[in-house]
């Protein structure tokens, strides 16, 4: 089997728009069609990983460029789209390419938000499914298998899923270096928005207790509390409450400050100190640039918190160069693995193994016993090879004879017999 | 048993070392590493006391030496203790070069040991007093350095500069929680200290108190240290400036530790 014979057609978030992907076959959730893929001539084996941001169709075939062919016109058949266009809206990868590329989907590299952990979850939901199908063999097993031990490698050897790239998460991973455990923590909204209700939600997720709603307007107020299950409180209310609340975020639309430094000042005393945090994402700005300057209180405007996922969207970067670098290391091996999967490379692999085994065993007999004409040493010699060959001959018969079912099974299963690919990891 | 000392001053030396590269190249089976290095050698360093005791017949605070390694002793068990009960970041990452440093001051002092004791010294009073007050030491010593990491991570957080300690650092509420824990068992130690210290002098010197250095400059650090709680407590003077006010009343601990041993 050669690395070419790995095929895969794929649309991503990349090379086509919502509107197209959503004209693809079995875009909807409807029952996957792998007998129609299976049908396709060439095609042994073949898996399809479809998620909001992608579709991939994995194929190992027999005769890849016409697989290749049937599959676009299969994956594109049901819409509006022409041949042309299918061409710049999707990629196809063969061999070394198509290895390379699952290895880099499965570890989050080729991700919309690089480094985002969902994607390999999708990927062993895909596998199952084909799996379950009867749709895999020897080489989508060790392909699809190999591709989620490259994905956790990259995980735990490069920092690529270390720190939160929105702001909302930037906040929430702010309040945790500040307060340790969320839980039982207090927060309040002044105003409404969508990045305000956002990093809300987030930080509910993380066990906060209470969610203390303010706004302008007292209604307003009402209906967004019942969202969060939480209190609602006029502007008046603001200063004596704040004596409650560890986490503040406000996003109104007020031209002047809400909250001043002498309005906080005393509420620190009240509050013995308890540390507060500010998050400030109104423009123009709500909080009291010199609140920073109190002992324990920690404010955050919508640049500094774009600032840090900034800061960490850089670091992502370099840690994905490192993820990179895994990526071509595995592919190079998986590669060679492939190599090996052919009736050839798999008898030399086989004697090979014998004969290293037959002369370690010589040596050690041989060096044991001294008085020993060169004439039967050459004789022990030839037996021990002899028996190496008459035990292999069956084997080797056995791997070239033209059995029924999938060839690529069959030799999997040998070199699995006798380790033959221990090196290759 | 030099030998023993000799083994567990390396084997402190090793653990500050791995847990300083684990604390640059974040490599977990590092930390490993030095947990276990820092156990074994925390074990050594209790066998080396106990067999010093027995083959000297008396508790093994009575000379430089002895008395700066029972110091570094007690970091190590009460950093332990807390190993046990919280979870704090790289905490092991400042203390274990404290230990050393402690560690590296015994070596360089004559281990021999001393066959005929002051009268003075010849008393119940002296293991009791002495280990009270250097284990409230090695309580103080746990708060300083969580007042140095503190102060270290706010600063990063206040300034908004996310530098090389942001994320090596424990969060600010786990060092704050080390703080009180620390002057929780801590103060009550040192306490426990002055007291046996008064009954000792009481049955030296017929007096329970003669303003000699040492017994004033205990005084204050237990002031400071009475201040520190009262206000932290009642007050509310908590994170930033207990901190502060932790490495402050260790640095004078650590002068009166010096005059007392001498």
């Amino acid at each position: 089997m050669q690395a070419d014979n790995i095929i895969i057609l794929g649309v991503n978030h990349k090379t086509a728009p919502v509107a197209i992907r959503e004209q693809l076959a079995f875009s909807g959730d409807s029952a996957l069609p792998f007998s129609e893929l299976m049908a396709l001539e060439g095609c042994t084996e073949c898996c399809i990983l479809s998620t909001c941001n992608r579709v991939e169709i994995i194929v190992v075939s027999r005769d890849p460029d016409k697989t290749a062919q049937l599959l676009r016109r299969f994956l594109f058949g049901q819409s509006d789209i022409t041949d042309q266009e299918s061409e710049k809206y999707s990629y196809l990868h063969r061999g070394t390419e198509a290895i390379t590329h699952l290895f880099r989907v499965g570890a989050s590299l080729d991700s919309m938000i690089v480094g985002e952990p969902q994607i390999l979850g999708q990927l062993k939901q895909a596998y199952k499914a084909s799996a379950e199908n009867n749709c895999t063999g020897a080489i989508l097993n060790r392909f699809l298998h190999k591709s989620f031990t490259v994905a956790k490698r990259v995980r735990t050897e490069t920092n690529i899923g270390g720190s939160a790239v929105s702001i909302s998460y930037a906040a929430v991973e702010l309040a945790k270096k500040i307060f340790g455990d969320l839980q039982g923590k207090t927060v309040m909204l002044i105003g409404a928005g969508e990045m305000a209700e956002l990093a809300a939600e987030h930080l509910l997720t993380q066990g906060i207790s209470e969610v203390i709603v303010v706004n302008r307007t007292f209604e307003n107020a009402v209906k967004l509390a019942q969202r969060f299950n939480g209190k609602a409180a006029g502007l008046d209310d603001l200063i004596p409450m704040l004596e409650d609340v560890d986490i503040l975020i406000s996003s109104t639309g007020a031209t002047d400050l809400v909250l001043k430094q002498e309005d906080v000042k005393p509420v620190m005393n009240q509050r013995m100190n308890r540390p507060l945090f500010l998050i400030d994402i109104a423009v123009p700005r709500d909080l009291d640039e010199k609140l920073n300057k109190l002992d324990n209180v920690y404010l955050y405007d919508i640049d500094d918190l774009t600032h840090v996922v900034d800061i960490n969207k850089t670091e992502r970067d370099k840690e994905a160069g490192r993820g990179e670098r895994i990526v071509t290391e595995e592919t190079m091996k998986f590669g060679q693995w492939m190599e090996g999967m052919e009736i050839t490379p798999s008898i030399i692999a086989l004697r090979k193994k014998a004969d290293v085994i037959c002369k370690a065993e010589l040596e050690r007999t041989l060096g044991n016993i001294k008085d020993l004409s060169p004439k039967a040493q050459k004789s022990i010699e030839k037996m021990a090879g002899a028996i190496a060959n008459k035990f292999l001959h069956d084997p080797i018969n056995y791997m070239k004879a033209d059995h029924p079912g999938d060839k690529g099974e069959k030799l999997a299963f040998v070199r699995e017999l006798f380790d033959l690919d221990r090196d290759q990891g | 048993m030099k030998l023993l000392f000799q083994f567990t001053f390396y084997a402190y030396i090793f653990v500050t070392i791995t847990y300083l590269v684990f604390f640059f190249n974040q490599n977990k089976q590092v930390r490993t590493l030095a947990r276990y290095g820092m156990l074994i050698a925390a074990a050594g360093h209790l066998l080396y006391t106990l067999l010093r005791y027995f083959a000297g017949g008396h508790t093994p605070i009575t000379n430089l030496h002895e008395t700066v390694s029972f110091a570094a002793l007690s970091i190590t068990w009460g950093y332990l203790s807390f190993r046990w009960r919280y979870k704090v970041k790289n905490f092991g990452v400042f203390v274990s070069p404290i230990i050393t440093i402690l560690m590296l001051i015994a070596a360089l002092a004559s281990q021999e040991m001393s066959r005929e004791l002051a009268p003075a010294l010849q008393s119940i009073w002296l293991p009791i007093h002495a280990g009270v007050a250097l284990l409230a030491y090695g309580f103080l010593a746990l708060a300083f350095c969580g007042g140095i990491m503190y102060l270290l991570q706010e600063r990063e957080i206040k300034n908004k500069r996310f530098g090389f300690f942001y994320s090596r650092l424990p969060s600010l509420e786990a060092l704050d929680s080390l703080n009180r824990h620390c002057l929780a068992t801590g103060f009550p130690l040192m306490t426990l200290g002055i007291i046996t210290g008064m009954l000792w002098t009481k049955q030296g010197a017929g007096a329970y108190w003669q303003w000699a250095p040492k017994e004033t400059l205990s005084l204050v650090t237990w002031l400071i240290y009475a201040a520190i709680i009262h206000l932290r407590f009642t007050l509310g003077w908590r994170r930033r400036r207990a901190a502060i006010m932790v490495i402050i009343g260790f640095l004078v601990a650590l002068v009166t530790l010096y005059l007392a041993s001498k």
